[in-house]
């Protein structure tokens, strides 16, 4: 199906650089999977990560930049070369499914394969046998309306796996499920794309899809790459706010001078080991301590704040709290008893600087000397 | 607590009042009595029709040569209409529906004229056209000696004209109302635009087209103007069950008249009927 490589073993399936200028939003995107590779792309709403997918699957055209699936140049604006969807090697599996309502499982597995010139005996076949491999195989006479959310989705992956795609495109495949199907379907998707010998790229804005599913994790926020590495690098050094989030952490960026990290003019972080210039510092909320009067010994950070939010997180009680700078406390059942803790309440903070973690800001990430989380 | 508990006690007898009553509280006098009156208006003719119908002599009229030609040649030339109307007007829907192009708003108006044109006027255009002296008539007579006036496939031209409008609004409105996105998946699974179009969204679409070519073949079994002015009133070629009413009448013969209708009455709202249940519904 696909032309011979001259060099299998350099060439990435995907190679691509996916720039959509849209008005006021801009995509610029540079990307590269190896075969049997898995990347997520992940990003806060309106990031861009559809219309990344969208561009490689053929659904939407570049501005400029390219994409090359497999050796073979699929969009070139500047050479105005464009493959659309339907001659490029791909399989997409939608975040709604989008299962033709009125064809059977079976068929709706087999579509593809008839597509790509398979007679319908063989084609028939081959979907049983793809419907059997996602355990599926009772379903195959079902219309999609009768299958439950968790079927729906691996008939929709076994539809895209089916005609052997070099590229997997998957949006947001797991979003649709409830919390209990999320997890199985989790663990057999996890299954398939390790399978799976072609390159995955799985669009998600759920943090634990990216960290189970993929071997790499592309963090964009407003078109742009801002973290790109694996998942032990990117929870321990988050780059942004929105990956701190989504990592659990409390994330500042300041200058560090020795031990001393100037977050803003009146401000500053004590931190562990002494470093220069600009300057990450993290810390999680459970590191942070709340005291009712100002708490005295031991060098660490101490600063009045205000409560403005509480929540149950787990089996602790997440305190949001404003002052010189925003940070998010993480406190037991029995010390919340011993404060009182309401919005506008006013306490001490303190954070030892043994439980922070500062790292460079402005250099490109070290993957190599990445601490345990 | 004992406040609310009181105002649900006094909710109760309200809501365990029965069905009627409550219809009745629900729609306003104001809405309620032109809907009856509409509602008379549009069944008292048809209940009139059914009423001045000469049943004695009923039989052997409903068996004469005249009337069973007139209604063989409106159900044939009406069903042909419609196959013409799908053939043409599924791809010009789902050109107004999925292709932008400049002119698209101009063109969906264009195509919704016929609708609005009283048929006696689209009788006389489609004369100045396909008439034996018409722009595209005289070079038909002239290069293969077919004419199109005053023949049955002249009825056929006639009621097509008319009638494809219902169905191209029709499949133009339920392919909008389709996810298109079902056909970017059919993209994405190897499928050309064409595949797309036979595999995917005409299934999808399948009760809108029905809808559609119901309309279209009432709309041509009914096509009176545009046929009289184009094709004329010549029985057995071009007089259907509305020409020959209208003949049956002026003719003085009212029971005739009726007779016919009634026939056409019934025809139709069988037809109508079954399909209805066959298809719309199930949609």
């Amino acid at each position: 199906m696909i032309a011979v490589r001259p060099d299998p073993a350099s060439d990435p399936v995907v190679d691509a650089h996916l720039v959509i200028d849209r008005g006021a939003f801009r995509l610029d995107l540079p990307l590269h999977i190896e075969a049997g590779e898995v990347v997520a792309l992940l990003g806060p709403n309106g990031a861009g990560k559809t219309t990344a997918l969208r561009a490689l699957a053929g659904l939407q055209p570049l501005t400029a930049g390219h994409i090359t699936l497999a050796g073979r140049h699929v969009d070139q604006p500047d050479r105005r070369l464009w493959t659309p969807a339907e001659r490029r090697s791909i399989g997409v599996v939608f975040q709604d499914y989008l299962l033709f309502p009125h064809l059977t499982a079976l068929d709706n597995v087999a579509f593809g394969l008839r597509r790509h010139g398979i007679d319908r005996r063989a084609a028939r076949i081959r979907a049983a046998d793809w419907l059997t491999r996602v355990g599926l195989a009772e379903q195959a006479r079902a219309r999609p309306r009768q299958l439950s959310g968790g079927q729906a989705q691996r008939v929709a992956l076994a539809r895209a796996l089916a005609v052997s795609p070099v590229l997997l495109l998957l949006d947001e495949p797991l979003a649709a499920l409830d919390a209990r199907t999320r997890l199985d379907t989790r663990a057999e998707l996890h299954r398939h794309l390790t399978d799976h010998p072609g390159a995955t790229l799985l669009v998600t804005h759920d943090p634990l899809d990216a960290l189970v599913l993929a071997d790499r994790l592309l963090i964009i926020e407003d078109g742009q790459v801002v973290q790109n590495g694996d998942a032990a690098t990117i929870t321990a050094q988050p780059r942004t706010d929105y990956v701190a989030r989504l990592v659990g952490l409390n994330l500042y960026r300041g200058t560090a001078e020795g031990r001393t990290v100037r977050v803003s003019d009146q401000f500053a972080l004590t931190i562990a080991d002494a470093m220069r210039g600009d300057a990450f510092v993290a810390f999680p909320p459970s590191a942070v301590a709340l005291h009712p009067h100002q708490p005295d010994g031991s060098p660490r950070n101490t600063w009045p704040a205000v409560i403005t939010g509480l929540q149950r997180h787990g089996d602790n009680l997440r305190v949001q709290l404003d002052g010189p700078i925003v940070v998010a406390a993480d406190i037991t059942p029995a010390a919340a008893a011993q404060l009182q803790l309401t919005p506008g309440q006013p306490v001490w903070v303190a954070v030892k600087a043994a439980e922070t973690r500062a790292y460079p800001a402005d250099s490109r990430l070290p993957t190599a000397d990445v601490k345990d989380i | 607590m004992t406040g609310i508990g009181d105002h649900e006690a006094a909710e109760r007898p309200n809501l365990a009042a029965p069905p009627r009553r409550r219809l009745a509280q629900r729609v306003p006098v104001g809405l309620l009595v032109p809907a009856a009156l509409g509602l008379l208006f549009l069944v008292l003719p048809l209940a009139g029709l059914v009423i001045r119908a000469p049943w004695t002599t009923l039989p052997e009229r409903l068996t004469e040569p005249a009337t069973l030609t007139a209604l063989g040649l409106s159900l044939q030339t009406a069903t042909i209409a419609t196959v013409v109307c799908l053939l043409l007007g599924v791809p010009l829907a789902w050109l107004l529906a999925r292709v932008e192009f400049r002119g698209r708003r101009v063109i969906r108006a264009l195509v919704t004229v016929p609708l609005v044109l009283p048929p006696v006027v689209c009788g006389v255009a489609l004369l100045l056209v396909f008439g034996r002296k018409g722009l595209l008539g005289a070079w038909l007579d002239a290069t293969f000696g077919f004419t199109l006036p005053f023949t049955t496939t002249g009825v056929i031209v006639a009621e097509a004209f008319v009638a494809m409008p219902f169905l191209v609004i029709a499949v133009e409105g339920a392919l909008r109302g389709a996810d298109a996105r079902y056909e970017e998946a059919a993209a994405t699974l190897g499928a050309s635009r064409w595949t797309t179009f036979t595999h995917v969204t005409l299934p999808l679409v399948a009760p809108g087209v029905a809808a559609g070519a119901v309309l279209c073949w009432a709309r041509a079994l009914g096509e009176f103007g545009a046929t009289i002015t184009f094709a004329g009133n010549y029985p057995g070629i071009t007089q259907t069950m509305p020409l020959a009413v209208y003949q049956t009448i002026e003719s003085g013969d009212l029971d005739g008249a009726v007779v016919l209708s009634l026939i056409l009455l019934t025809v139709s709202v069988t037809i109508l009927a079954a399909l209805h249940d066959r298809w719309i519904t199930s949609a």
